[in-house]
Parts: C-alpha cells; structure tokens; sequence
C-alpha cells in the first residue's frame, strides 16, 4: 500500500527558518490588509467631499484589486505550500484557473451591456441620465437605527 | 537495462511513485479546493454581472459601519477585525501543520486550539453583523409613505435619497444586494463552520494519540490546506462586498 512514496517539503523547511518565513507572510499579510483598509478609508473620505472624482476611486480600487491578488498569492503559495510542490501540480490547478480571467471579463462586460438595454429599452430611446443629489454623510446623520 | 536518458530524466508517471509528489488524499483536496473555488467564483462574478446591469448599488460604507457596544459611525472598523481573526487563524493552522512535520504532539494541539477559536471568534462575529443589520430598522419612503425595513433577502433600505417632508429619506435599493450579500457570507460562513467541526475532529484525533501512532500528520495538513482556503475565499469576499 506505501509504496507510493511522499517526499512533501525538504528537510531543512522543518526547521526554525520554515516557521520564520510563516511568520513573514503574515506580516505581509496583515501589512497588505493594512494598506487596504486605508484605501478603503480614503475611498470613503473622498467620497464626503463636494465632488469625489471617479477615476480617482476607480483607481484606488484596482490597486485594492492588485492588492488582493498579491494577498492571494502569499496564502497559496506560504500558508498552503503550493510553492514547495512540484510544477506538474501546480499546472494542474492554475490552467483550469485561468479560466476566471475570461469569465471576469465576460461576465462583467455583459453586466454593463444589461445596464445600457435597460436603460435605453433595448436601443430604442436614448439614455438621459439623471443626476443623484450627492448625499454625504452629515446629511445622511438623522438615521437612527 | 538501464538507460541513460532513465536516469537523466525521471519518468514520473512510470508507476511506482506519485507523479506529482504528494499523497492522494492531499491531491485530492486540492481538486476539492479548486472545484469550490469555481463555486465561489461562480457567487462572485454573477453578483459583479448583476452589480454591473444596475444603475445604483448599496453604498457599503454606510450599510456596514457599526461595531458592537457603539453608536459611532466606523466604516470599515468591523469588517476589519473580522479579517483579522481569519488571518491570525490561518497563521495558528499553519504552525499547526508545521509542529506536525517535526511530529510534536503538544505542538499540534496548541495550535490547532488556537485556530477552532479563532474560526469560532469569526463566527461570532458573523452572527452579530448579520442579526444587526436584519434588526436594525432605517427609515425608507416606500411609495410615499414611510416605513422602517431592514436588511434582509427582500428589503434593501439603501437605496438613493430624496427629500420629503423637508428631510432627507432614503428609497428602496436594489433587492438583490441582501441575496448576494447573505448568500455568500452565508456560504462562506458555512465553510468557515465546517472548517471548525474538522479541525475540532483533527483535535480530539490528535489527542487521542492516532497520528502519533500512524506516523505522520498528513491528516492535519489536509484540514490546514481546507481553511487556508477559507482564508482565502474571505480575501476575495471582503473584496467584493466591504471595499470595492
């Protein structure tokens, strides 16, 4: 029966090194989860001004985006180790994965194409967009929960 | 005979060994984990698709701003700690996983303690955000009369506001953000409970000695690889819902 033989990690990751590079990715971790949240924030401090730009929000969440990815990549690749095994392996998980990428985008671009039939009924009038009263939050205090 | 292009270039699927260097319970689990994540990706993306097709969604920095035993306005500050704990609890499995490999008994239970806690202190966390944000009732101008709704699968009271009565009330939202939002934490949370009940069956196994006895800790590594990826699906949850 254990014949199949295992050699998962190599001796020396046994050590106090392995429990060293453990640690470090959770302060990255924890770092990168930082700096998220102080997008998050900042996100949200534009948005109490009089006229938050919305490329400036759309760009500071693609880099929480990035971010995300590369927090993605220290849990796979630390935490679960898929840095240690083999190639063959780890090709056999990313290439299905890849598939995400064009789901993403398709997916979101239909979204958007939803948004415009409905809102010009499938091309039959034109789009006028009304303009929301922009609401910050003192505004918004009286709410009681 | 042996030739000199078998010994120069292993063949891994000749038999004999694992191709891909792990065992098959191990290899296994990480189809399991890549098929779940197809699940969840699934979740995500129609939740963007539909996010996408709507002129307005909820403004998450006004829905999730509570913390427990405060009225203050936090944005962010809940959500937060509940990442942390997820975090913190991924780094106590992994040492947990690591004092198995140096075969370490007490090692092992330590911190497979700490990370059962950790998963149960999420938990707890989830309970309160979900019953605060279904209890909790806000004002909504419901075809000219007001009413008090709250969050829930049916009722979205954080749509945009207009003004009555010389004050600002909100209007119904789009419906499907309680369906998307408690269906994926939900589904989320469930993993997160049925990592709990594992890791507490991991414990008790290794209390009682059995992968002392059996010579590896390859169970404890399976378990770790299944909350890691917990850990790893919140990442994007907390993506989707509470940042962007």
């Amino acid at each position: 029966m254990s014949a199949v033989t295992t050699t998962h990690l190599a001796e020396d990751s046994h050590g106090a090194a392995q429990v060293k590079r453990i640690w470090k990715a959770f302060w990255i971790l924890l770092i990168l989860t930082v700096i998220e949240l102080a997008l998050g924030l900042t996100v949200y401090y534009i948005d109490l001004g009089p006229d938050p730009s919305k490329a400036i929000v759309l760009g500071i969440k693609g880099v929480i985006c990035i971010l995300t990815l590369a927090k993605a990549f220290y849990i796979l690749s630390i935490f679960m180790h898929l840095a240690d095994e083999i190639r063959n392996l780890v090709m056999t998980l990313a290439m299905p994965a890849l598939i995400f990428i064009w789901f993403i985008f398709v997916f979101i671009f239909d979204g958007n194409s939803f948004r415009n039939l409905r809102n010009t009924d499938a091309g039959s009038r034109k789009y006028i967009k009304q303009e929301q009263p922009h609401i910050t939050p003192a505004m918004k205090e009286g709410e009681k929960n | 005979m042996e030739t000199a292009l078998a010994r120069t270039k292993p063949d891994l699927w000749s038999g004999g060994k694992s191709p891909f260097n792990v065992s098959y319970g191990k290899l296994m689990m990480w189809y399991f984990l890549m098929s779940d994540s197809f699940t969840f990706g699934a979740f995500l993306i129609s939740y963007g698709s539909i996010r996408f097709s709507l002129n307005r969604w909820v403004d998450h920095n006004y829905v999730f701003n509570k913390f427990p035993f405060t009225e203050a306005n936090l944005p962010l500050a809940f959500v937060s700690l509940m990442t942390f704990i997820l975090i913190f609890s991924s780094v106590t499995m992994v040492l947990a996983v690591h004092e198995g490999h140096r075969m370490n008994q007490k090692g092992v239970e330590k911190w497979m303690v700490l990370t059962i806690l950790g998963g149960l202190a999420f938990l707890g966390c989830q309970a309160w955000e979900w019953t605060h944000l279904i209890t909790s009732q806000h004002k909504v101008l419901v075809d000219g009369t007001i009413q008090y709704w709250g969050t829930t699968t049916s009722h979205n009271p954080w749509g945009p506001h207009v003004m009555y009565n010389g004050e600002l009330v909100a209007t119904p939202g789009p419906v499907a953000f309680g369906g998307y939002f408690f269906g994926i934490t939900g589904f989320h949370g469930f993993h997160v409970f049925s990592g709990v009940v594992i890791n507490t069956v991991m414990l008790i196994k290794t209390r009682l000695g059995h992968f002392q006895k059996r010579g590896h800790y390859e169970m404890i590594e399976k378990a770790g690889l299944y909350w890691h990826f917990v850990d790893l699906v919140w990442v994007f949850v907390f993506l989707c819902f509470y940042l962007i």
